[in-house]
């Protein structure tokens, strides 16, 4: 790759991150207000984990190049995320545990 | 002795070493992270009563917070791209915006940490108030930390630019990429602490 096209390459990276700082400040205003919603508990708690989740995943994939990374960094994070899930579903299974007892 | 160090990338994996290593530890630190979230869930879901976190925390405070620490990341990976353009003077810009911000939200959280303090709320005051500082404790210490990187990046590690430029940007690739991680888990514990 020639230093030209190299550069016009980390460019092009630079809109898209300024565009994603746009999206993640845009958004944690929409976080703020719906806060201010009266919805129920479960519905303000999905719509704000749903909202982090698109923040989380826009600085994963552009910030931190996820998009573009290799096999093997998906691999160790599908196991990680295997385990997380795991571990955050303990807590569920007891609620439906002491809920059935 | 020299420790041997591979720009390159390794043929089996695509990928130089520092790279592996870095988000092995992430995927450590996702752990040690969920195991405090499913701590959060375990004892809201068995708590009778739950405070709402707007009305103990401070909002606007955690809000500007977000802002600053969304900032740093953009300037983070903008020190970063200047690297890769070769363009010595924006990096030390970027990365000095960078700190400068990791520096401002622990200003920030100081103070709303003396103002929970002056106002009697500590950790053993409710079990939110010791998931509050116990989650927003280990971050905080991840940003100062992740400043002490960035900071050595900025001023006595940056000689190594003159010997191995690829080494260098690779060492702040690398810092970056812990500084989302800081920033990605400041995404959930907003919403998660003071919204909710």
């Amino acid at each position: 790759m020639s230093t030209e096209s190299h550069t016009v390459d980390i460019q092009k990276h630079v809109r898209w991150y300024l565009r994603v700082f746009a999206a993640l400040m845009i958004l944690t205003v929409v976080t703020v207000a719906v806060s201010y919603l009266e919805l129920t508990t479960r519905l303000a708690v999905a719509v704000a984990l749903f909202i982090a989740t698109i923040k989380g995943s826009l600085v994963a994939c552009y910030f931190m190049h996820l998009i573009s990374e290799r096999k093997f960094i998906y691999t160790v994070l599908i196991v990680t995320v295997i385990f997380f899930v795991a571990m955050l579903l303990g807590p569920v299974m007891t609620q439906i545990n002491s809920a059935g007892a | 002795m020299e420790i041997p160090y591979t720009v390159s990338e390794r043929p089996d994996t695509g990928l130089n070493n520092v790279k592996i290593g870095i988000w092995l530890f992430l995927a450590s630190e996702i752990m040690l992270f969920g195991a405090l979230f499913a701590s959060y869930i375990l004892l809201r879901v068995g708590a009778t009563k739950w405070p709402d976190g707007s009305s103990i925390l401070s909002v606007p405070m955690a809000f500007t917070n977000t802002m600053v620490l969304i900032s740093s990341s953009v300037t983070m990976v903008m020190a970063w791209a200047s690297l890769m353009e070769k363009k010595l003077g924006r990096y030390r810009l970027f990365m000095g915006l960078t700190i400068v911000l990791g520096l401002a939200f622990l200003v920030i959280k100081f103070f709303e940490y003396r103002a929970k303090f002056h106002h009697g709320l500590h950790p053993s005051t409710s079990t939110f108030m010791a998931l509050y500082f116990t989650l927003t404790g280990l971050h905080a210490a991840h940003v100062a930390g992740g400043i002490g990187i960035n900071a050595y990046l900025w001023g006595p590690g940056l000689k190594l630019w003159e010997r191995a430029p690829q080494q260098f940007t690779n060492r702040v690739e690398t810092a970056g990429l812990f500084w989302h991680f800081v920033d990605l888990v400041w995404i959930f514990l907003f919403p998660v602490l003071y919204l909710l």
